[in-house]
């Protein structure tokens, strides 16, 4: 008797772990159609040569956290990457080396923010269907689990996640590049207003995965080497919605100014009852939370929060002498225009810049993999795309720096622009 | 840690506690009466806080393909929302569990885990990935207690999560519905003997539950918001609390256990690690499974388990 109720207790338990784990594998809703069919000529588009032959499309495995805490990061993604696959397929696809126009084909796999569907995503876009270069994940955790599948299989990838694990140690992550700043700019542009302000101590308080722990270290490296104190180095769980423990530990040691390292899902509640608790100390974010969602969530308590993050969100505001602040506009414009009306982020753009530079590679040397991975390492020169200007090299696959951020500051339920100037200016 | 920190954390203890509480009495009710342990509990409370977050404003909804505006009142929404979820309820009993109460127990609960899928997939349909947040009851500065906090959400949170443990035990204890609620828990052939339909009995259970979870859910976001899949996580917690202390047969264990199980965690992040909170429920859940699979406060066992029933 005993024993039978203590085996279905631990049925139970499993079966609510598995309930807890199961997410609908089918993406929740198609993509939007374009709203009015875009004839404004894709720049990576050669223009279309009638006289040319079609060959086999060209096939861009795209992995991305449709569904899952990552949604809000793989969602823009998704979509950027089928706005692109509509524009250059619609105006004939694209020339490859052999002369003949290719249609693009890019295969999108949900892994709902999981590392381990997303090693399961990348084996069967690799081995079954033959992509030419692997691009994903949404976040960190699941592009360091793809790297391994990448690596052996000797198939290029570009991930569109921040940490810098997923290309470093570089003579391990031969085929391995991404397009999001590292977390170590992001840093930079923080300590700069820091210093700006005079500021010496802070807390940190970080979500405790692949992403929170990149950028919590290179705060420790940073911060420490400028001789800023961190008075705490708080995390919580992926899913967490409750802070108050953490955020009354930093209370009372009473900050200058605090760090936070999270995505909206957990950093909007974090910065409301951050409010409620009557901190005041200023709150810097990093670039992960450069979406609507952040603001549209914690509405009021938003106000005053500062992150640096890619020029996207204030392409506008930008001199026009900045070489990327056309690229950047006809992005936000097509984006609207093929998702009804959706106002781009830059997790978007990190999809945008992976696409790209992926078809600039396919036009250039065709979909073989070790050609492609070549040509990214030692090709990529200055090439214009929403993060920055990418220069790939054999000592960086990163290729963009400080210079491709600018510091943001969240005005009014939008977003304003921090001249470097500006830093110490109330 | 001072007092004053320590008390900052004993009132944020409290108020997911009172959630757990909460969603820990649904899993009882339930089982107490029909013997599913129902796993769509969590499910219960994502729906009824989308619902009403729904109702009071402008949402988009089938992701962006179609926008309502209903703008009811905060209290009408919640009302609304509540019948909606206990309509879910009665349904979750009347097409699932009463077609299939041939079937073993424990083949039932399986049941209750897919439809707790199936709703967590309606809801992603409809309401998309996003987290939304429903506007706080009453806004406004919180309430200082010496150099500690207490939102009025908060306030909101334990207050009426007390008042409804309140009514269901006046309604336990004090009503006719109530006590023939309580017959069948304790032995469903000798109720059903003394004229109680125990069909009826059960799609109240159901009903009942699903009514607590909805509320449990509303309240609480505003807080911490309310996704898709928040509904798992506090389903998991509602569980662990519902298991651990009574069984999952005791509604004052379950109350206890749920409130105990917030003021835990959240200590356990403030004073030990912010690591280790996630990880005590699971700890705990284990350790009493491994040694009292019928909870710490269970005296002796129910009628109906003894006889196998």
């Amino acid at each position: 008797m005993k024993t039978r109720i203590l085996a279905m207790a631990l049925l139970i338990v499993a079966g609510l772990i598995l309930a807890a784990c199961a997410t609908p594998t089918a993406a929740p809703t198609t993509a939007p159609q374009p709203a009015a069919p875009t004839t404004a000529p894709q720049p990576a588009a050669p223009t279309a040569a009638p006289q040319a032959t079609t060959g086999d499309p060209y096939k861009i495995g795209f992995v991305t956290s449709v569904t899952g805490p990552a949604s809000s990061l793989g969602i823009p993604e998704r979509d950027t990457a089928l706005m692109i696959q509509d524009q250059v397929n619609k105006a004939g696809g694209i020339k490859g080396p052999d002369g003949a126009m290719h249609k693009i084909e890019i295969i999108v796999e949900d892994d709902a923010s999981d590392a381990s569907k997303a090693t399961l995503a990348a084996k069967k876009l690799v081995e079954q269907d033959n992509v030419a270069v692997l691009i994903g994940s949404s976040g960190s955790p699941a592009s360091l689990a793809m790297v391994e599948t990448a690596t052996k299989n000797s198939t290029p990838m570009i991930s569109m996640a921040s940490a810098s694990q997923i290309v470093n140690p570089i003579a391990e992550r031969h085929w391995i590049f991404k397009t999001p700043q590292a977390n170590q700019p992001v840093t930079a542009v923080q300590l700069d207003w820091l210093k700006a302000n005079g500021i010496t101590k802070v807390a940190s308080i970080g979500v405790n995965n692949a992403f929170g722990k990149d950028s919590r270290d290179a705060m420790n490296e940073q911060f420490k080497a400028a001789g800023i104190e961190i008075l705490a180095d708080e995390v919580f769980q992926p899913g967490d919605k409750d802070f108050t423990a953490q955020l009354t530990k930093i209370k009372a040691l009473n900050p200058q100014a605090v760090i936070v390292h999270a995505t909206p899902g957990e950093g909007a509640p974090l910065t409301v009852q951050y409010h409620t608790l009557g901190l005041t100390a200023p709150l810097l974010h990093n670039h992960g939370i450069g979406n609507k969602d952040f603001i549209n969530l914690a509405k009021d308590a938003a106000e005053g929060v500062m992150f640096p993050i890619g020029k996207l969100l204030v392409a506008n505001s930008l001199p026009d002498s900045d070489p990327q602040k056309a690229v950047l506009l006809k992005y936000i414009a097509d984006y609207g225009a093929f998702t009804n009306g959706k106002a781009p982020s830059s997790f978007g753009g990190h999809g945008w810049d992976a696409v790209e530079i992926a078809l600039a590679g396919l036009q250039a040397e065709g979909p073989d993999r070790t050609k492609l991975r070549d040509y990214f390492e030692n090709q990529v020169k200055n090439f214009v795309g929403i993060s920055g200007i990418f220069n790939w090299s054999p000592t960086d696959h990163v290729g963009i720096g400080k210079e491709s951020l600018v510091l943001v500051r969240i005005k009014d339920g939008g977003w304003e622009y921090v001249a470097p100037d500006q830093y110490a200016a109330k | 840690m001072t007092p004053d920190q320590l008390l900052q954390l004993l009132i944020a203890g409290l108020t997911i506690g009172s959630i757990y509480a909460l969603i820990a009495l649904g899993f009882v009710v339930i089982h107490n009466v029909s013997g599913v342990i129902n796993l769509a509990q969590g499910e219960f409370a994502m729906l009824g806080a989308l619902i009403a977050i729904t109702l009071t404003g402008e949402t988009a909804l089938f992701n962006r393909a179609w926008t309502v505006n209903f703008n009811l009142p905060l209290f009408v929404a919640v009302m609304l929302a509540t019948l909606a979820v206990m309509g879910v309820g009665a349904l979750v009993y009347l097409l699932v569990i009463r077609l299939s109460h041939t079937n073993s127990v424990i083949v039932q609960i399986i049941i209750t885990i897919g439809i707790a899928i199936t709703l967590r997939g309606f809801a992603l349909i409809v309401w998309g990935t996003d987290p939304y947040r429903l506007p706080e009851f009453t806004p406004g500065p919180p309430i200082p207690i010496g150099a500690a906090v207490l939102t009025r959400q908060d306030l909101w949170i334990i207050g009426s999560a007390f008042a409804l443990m309140a009514l269901l035990y006046l309604f336990f204890q004090r009503t006719m519905l109530g006590t023939s609620l309580r017959a069948c828990a304790v032995n469903r052939m000798a109720a059903r003997l003394m004229g109680i339909n125990v069909s009826h009995m059960m799609l109240l259970a159901f009903v009942l539950s699903a009514g607590i979870g909805a509320l449990a859910g509303i309240v609480i976001a505003p807080k911490t918001f309310m996704g898709y899949d928040t509904g798992t996580y506090l389903g998991l917690k509602g569980f662990v609390a519902a298991i651990v202390l009574g069984g999952m047969s005791d509604e004052r264990g379950a109350i206890i256990g749920g409130l105990s199980l917030g003021i835990l965690e959240i200590f356990a992040a403030g004073l030990l690690s912010s690591g280790y909170k996630d990880a005590i429920a699971f700890l705990v859940l284990f350790v009493v499974l491994l040694i009292q699979t019928t909870g710490i406060l269970r005296r002796r066992r129910g009628i109906r388990e003894a006889a196998g029933v």
